[in-house]
């Protein structure tokens, strides 16, 4: 019986806390207080990689995101194709997930709007959507492109296509990035591509799922530059010279973190509270 | 005279130089090593005196065809995409084109299929090691050898799980994580899904399995019905408790969610891959007031069941979880070769860093495949 | 029986891989290339069997009026339509069997399917994943509590990289001088990052790939085969 009056107290705290982190997530979006991030050498890592490759350079990224993860991903999307775009390299999109697809779309049309539409599909850049499979998959584009992709999402042919005409194997590709907001994504790219056929591979993903990639930005380059989140989003902005979304949420996420730790604060003291009572009560008991 | 002969020398001397420092521009078409015979690997040295560089391939008709362009003095450029078995023609054209200047050199490799990846010696040798030593222990167990494996309290709570769910009268929620068949992760979850489901049938409580993959889905109805057949109970099987959700990952969520709020299953188990939703699941399976069993081999998403679930399967507990349920014997002693494993591993790392820091470079060299 | 023959072919399957990962010469490279393709096949066929599962428990569930059930007619229609609009007008580029559906896409700003994808599909799954920010807010504030040594220490950590990973961590120890940068607040998450998380990560990820090993290996030899639905 107690334990069910505590989970219903826990449930009406935590439906405060809900209401509270609305607020601190709201307040700062509609009075933005202007705050700066700087950039930090995963995200440089990655920025290097992108930066030191040649112009004309055939590179893979790919969408292994659906929607869900938009808020994370897509700006670090935008970024990593202007970045591209800006060192004219080709990009041939792909998706291991299956909204990954219309991702990809998505982040293109964003940066042809800043590009003024002077990027064309097919030479500067090309979709060839999703395919199930994972790992497998990329293990097989080892071996040939084409019979994993034979047409584009335009069901253009693979031999059609100007940008892909030199192409046979992933091995060509000069580096890959994967946005990835689970499996299969990242650690697929990092064991395949760069473990199997040697291509440097930068990844982007979710704040949460960061950490999980750390062990293999190491001596070894398994992997070459980590965006972890919003924060890298806004950082890669930063290295861009822009303000994105990605800059702009970092404020109503700087305040959440805030609040958060105010939060655990405030956890402590109740904790401590309960700990007073129930040794007052202990030493009433026994007189 | 004496004059005559030494100027010609001199002279001789400085032509010799002069050929031999142009005779260093070197360029060579080589196969690429303990491949299968589909790249080659092209290696140049030039002067100075050139600004551009291009590598070119004969065609079947003899034509050579641009394959590279980016100049550096000294440089390598690994061709891939090649047939094996097949003889290649090259040609390097360094040029200087102010100086109106150039040079060409020419090489040619037959590419070739090797029988054996020298560069994966050392992953060869650990796996033969790690493998044997869980093939011995195996054997060890088979001729009736006492294995000690320590406690997991995680999985001895399975019991206590069920039973409180059999109590209550409400069902169990088995999710096999999000990733795939081809992940060990969820073969993991689905061979702890067998010895759940064996239990939920002797207690006569429902399972109820969500599947992000249809192919988990089909190996996860095998797997139950196999628990239940088990547990001589195979007419209480029922195929629509495992179902197909989505492919969406948050989609999936979401309905995992609904089921929790919807069915409040009394006890929850989430084993196998997790990402981002980890927590929203673990979450909502808290506010439900269920007992949550969780493991993962993600140690990223780690964090996140321990503050929300009463037990957690750490890394390789979630591997190890099958066997110690099943408490046969030649799964036990699987996992006490994985045990010599981590020892060997140990040892290693260790050695790792005493002979890099006596500078004994081959070492580490050795474990890179640079020989 | 049942099982013999899926035993065998996983047995078939883990040497042929395991053995190609280190002869490249042919055939082992065109075994592994074979298997792989089979893979791919499987996968996609597997797409149709989710769809009917689908289908069939929905139903099911409908036809049995189960608690709730009109959420399940929620999902068949939700199905139906937007695999209705695919065929018909296709998606983005990809024509459907109707042509590109100009009109409508005229008329709605983009075609059915990109329609409902952009605007209802898309906000929804936001809505899902912006769950785990207040699930974090409401499980730090039951999590980190001061209690033992091994708490506390999780705790102020927590603290340090939770600020550290705002734009507030900069300007808060700015003040700080270059001889002693190391103690900035953002220096010293990646600090903490970087080492004992990266450390403790790998340490959990070498032992978990030991267990993959003994878990292949127990599969390929048939020791585990409950995963297949036992000895029958």
């Amino acid at each position: 019986m107690s334990n069910d009056i505590n989970l219903t107290k826990t449930l009406r705290e935590r439906r405060i806390i809900f209401l509270l982190l609305v607020l601190a997530v709201a307040i700062p979006i509609i009075f933005p207080l202007g705050l700066k991030t700087h950039s930090t050498p995963l995200t440089e890592k990655a920025f290097e990689l992108i930066e030191s490759t040649p112009a004309g350079s055939p590179v893979i990224i790919s969408f292994d995101y659906d929607p869900s993860t938009v808020t994370e991903l897509q700006p670090m999307a935008i970024a990593i194709i202007e970045h591209a775009w800006r060192k004219n390299h080709k990009i041939i999109a792909m998706a291991m997930w299956p909204q990954g697809s219309q991702m990809a779309d998505m982040a293109f049309a964003e940066v042809q709007k800043k590009f003024g539409e002077e990027k064309v599909y097919g030479v500067d850049y090309v979709n060839l959507g999703y395919k199930p499979g994972g790992m497998v998959i990329i293990q097989a584009m080892g071996r040939n492109l084409k019979t994993v992709f034979p047409k584009d999402t335009a069901m253009i042919d693979y031999d059609d296509i100007p940008i892909l005409k030199n192409i046979k194997t992933i091995k060509e590709i000069k580096y890959v990035v994967s946005l990835s907001a689970g499996d299969p994504g990242l650690r697929d790219w990092i064991m395949t591509a760069n473990g199997k056929f040697g291509i440097p591979v930068a990844g982007g993903t979710t704040a949460v799922s960061a950490p999980g990639f750390l062990p293999y930005v190491n001596d070894q380059n398994q992997l070459s530059g980590l965006l972890g989140g919003l924060k890298a989003a806004a950082e890669y902005e930063l290295l861009l010279g822009y303000e994105g979304t990605a800059s702009r949420g970092m404020n109503p996420q700087s305040v959440a973190h805030i609040f958060i730790l105010m939060l655990i604060v405030a956890g402590n003291i109740r904790v401590w509270r309960n700990r007073k009572k129930e040794k007052m009560a202990k030493e009433v008991k026994n007189g | 005279m004496k004059n005559l002969h030494l100027i010609l020398l001199f002279l001789l001397i400085g032509i010799f130089a002069f050929a031999t420092s142009e005779g260093t521009e070197t360029y060579t078409a080589e196969d690429a090593p303990w491949d299968d015979g589909t790249a080659v690997l092209h290696r140049w040295n030039l002067s100075a005196k050139w600004e551009f560089l291009s590598l070119q391939k004969a065609d079947s008709l003899g034509v050579y065809q641009e394959i590279f362009n980016e100049f550096s003095p000294s440089g390598q450029f690994k061709e891939t995409g090649l047939n094996p078995d097949t003889k290649y023609q090259y040609r390097l054209v360094a040029y200087n084109k102010e100086r109106s200047d150039s040079t060409s050199l020419f090489s040619e490799t037959t590419t070739q299929q090797q029988w054996f990846a020298m560069n994966k010696l050392p992953l060869l040798i650990l796996l033969v090691i790690v493998c044997s030593s869980v093939l011995y222990y195996i054997l060890s167990a088979r001729k009736g050898k006492e294995l000690f494996i320590r406690r997991i309290s995680g999985l001895d709570s399975i019991d206590e799980a069920i039973g409180r769910a059999t109590e209550k009268g409400k069902p169990i929620l088995f999710v096999p994580g999000i990733s795939d068949l081809g992940d060990i992760q969820t073969i993991a979850a689905l061979n702890i899904l067998n010895q759940v489901a064996m239990k939920s049938a002797e207690y006569g409580t429902e399972i109820l399995v969500p599947c992000r993959f249809s192919m988990v889905m089909s190996a996860a109805r095998e797997t139950v019905k196999d628990g239940y057949l088990k547990a001589g109970k195979p007419d209480a099987y029922k195929e629509d408790n495992i179902f197909y959700v989505t492919d969406d990952q948050f989609g999936f969520v979401a309905g995992v969610d609904g089921i929790m709020l919807r069915e409040l299953p009394a006890a929850n188990f989430f084993l196998g891959a997790f990402w981002a939703e980890s927590l929203i699941l673990a979450e909502t399976g808290f506010t439900t007031g269920a007992i949550q069993t969780a493991g993962t081999g993600q140690p990223h998403q780690l964090p996140f069941f321990v503050v929300s679930c009463d037990y957690t399967l750490i890394g390789e507990e979630l591997y190890a979880a099958s066997a110690y349920l099943s408490r046969d014997p030649q799964q036990l002693g699987s996992l006490k070769g994985q045990d010599f494993g981590k020892l060997l591993t140990i040892i290693l790392i260790l050695a790792g860093i005493i002979a890099e820091i006596a500078g004994l470079g081959w070492f580490k060299n050795f474990f890179e495949g640079v020989f | 029986m049942k099982s013999k023959i899926p035993q065998f072919l996983a047995f078939i399957s883990g040497v042929v891989i395991l053995v190609a990962a280190f002869i490249p010469h042919t055939p082992f490279g065109m075994f592994e290339e074979t298997l792989t393709n089979w893979f791919m096949i499987i996968s996609s066929f597997a797409i149709l069997l989710g769809q009917s599962s689908l289908i069939q428990s929905n139903l099911a569930k409908i036809s049995q009026k189960a608690p709730d059930w009109k959420y399940h007619i929620a999902t068949l229609v939700s199905f139906g339509a937007m695999l209705i609009f695919g065929l018909l007008w296709g998606m983005e580029n990809t024509p459907g069997i109707l042509g590109q559906g100009e009109k409508i896409a005229e008329n709605l700003g983009a075609k059915p399917f990109d329609y409902l994808f952009e605007y209802a599909f898309m906000p929804l799954s936001s809505t899902m994943f912006s769950l785990l920010a207040f699930y974090i807010a409401s499980a730090a504030y039951r999590a980190f509590i001061f209690k033992t040594f091994e708490s506390n220490l999780l705790l102020i950590t927590a603290v340090i990289v939770m600020l550290g990973r705002t734009s507030f961590a900069t300007v808060l120890t700015s003040w700080i001088p270059d001889s002693l940068h190391f103690l900035r607040l953002p220096e010293l998450t990646d600090f903490i990052m970087q080492y004992p998380n990266t450390a403790a990560q790998r340490a959990i990820l070498i032992s978990a790939a030991l267990g993959v090993v003994g878990a292949s290996l127990r599969i390929i030899l048939g020791i585990e085969r409950s995963y297949l639905g036992g000895d029958k």
